[in-house]
């Protein structure tokens, strides 16, 4: 009978396969670009995990807002783990962006530039989560707690979004306008590929984690009744 | 550096953390599986299963029905 166990190894595999493909494509298929040359590669994923670590945030608040509402059990745990991918993906994308700004316009990092800073105030925003969680004790203050936190942070995912199309700056040209994607279309196909690959990693991760922490509260629940 | 070095700088970085973070993963569940023995041991010292040969009390009554 398929269980929600049953979804970890085929969403592992679905994502090895779809990281695969996407590096194939970015490596062996698409062609250079004309402007930037090689390191334009680098859009390939760095975009899709900015997009990947706001839908992990998104996701996290959504799970906060429910705890909130309805209190369905384990909904504060989902949104823990999913601000934590968040935050792993976040670090990732101002990684990434910093070595493609450098490549591309020769600085590391720009502080004039109010996408880089919004979403480098949204990293430490869902950064300063985790410091709230563990400086209250386990329990339903602090489920409540971290879901107003979580709650505040996705109004600065829009905000952040949105800073791209509003400060047209040098350092993030706009690609995808109203007219549509400004590129070829194998340029988008791989895209889009390796935006599946990583949000599909980011599933995966997203059950594993939440697995062995689910295992966690179990065992020390089983701990404590047998002391 | 050139530009080629920059792209797999940037790849590679993605790799190690994805790798860090399953090595983790795997390291916790390395620890929630001892845990999981010490418990199983701990369960088993404050009920002990019984030795071959010997049955256990039944549980349930026999009653004639009918």
């Amino acid at each position: 009978m398929w269980s929600r166990n049953n979804a970890v190894p085929a969403l592992a595999a679905a994502a090895g396969l779809l990281v695969c493909a996407s590096i194939a494509l970015i490596f062996f298929w698409i062609p250079e670009d004309a402007d930037q040359g090689i390191s334009q590669k680098i859009f390939y994923f760095h975009v899709p995990i900015a997009l990947t670590a706001y839908a992990c945030f998104g996701w996290g608040a959504l799970k906060a807002f429910l705890h909130l509402w309805r209190r369905p059990p384990g909904a504060d745990l989902e949104s823990y783990v999913a601000i934590h991918q968040g935050v792993i993906f976040g670090a990732l994308t101002l990684i990434t962006g910093s070595i493609w700004a450098r490549a591309s316009w020769g600085v590391w990092w720009a502080w004039s530039s109010e996408q880089l800073v919004l979403f480098l105030v949204l990293f430490l925003f869902y950064s300063a989560y985790f410091m709230l969680r563990f400086s209250v004790e386990p329990g339903p203050a602090r489920a409540n707690l971290c879901a107003v936190y979580a709650l505040f942070g996705v109004v600065l995912i829009p905000i952040s979004f949105l800073a791209i199309r509003l400060a047209n700056d040098f350092i993030h040209p706009t690609v995808f306008t109203s007219q549509g994607p400004q590129m070829a279309g194998s340029m988008f196909f791989t895209f889009c590929v390796a935006w599946a690959a990583i949000l599909t990693l980011a599933a995966a991760l997203y059950h594993i984690e939440l697995a062995g922490k689910r295992l966690d509260v179990s065992l020390r629940e089983l701990r404590e009744r047998l002391a | 550096m050139t530009q080629g070095q920059y792209l797999a700088a940037a790849y590679l970085v993605v790799f190690a953390v994805v790798l860090a973070y399953m090595l983790i993963i795997g390291l916790k569940l390395v620890r929630l599986q001892r845990e999981v023995g010490q418990i199983a041991r701990l369960a088993a010292e404050r009920d002990p299963a019984p030795e071959a040969g010997t049955e256990r009390a039944p549980e349930r009554q026999e009653i004639g029905v009918g």
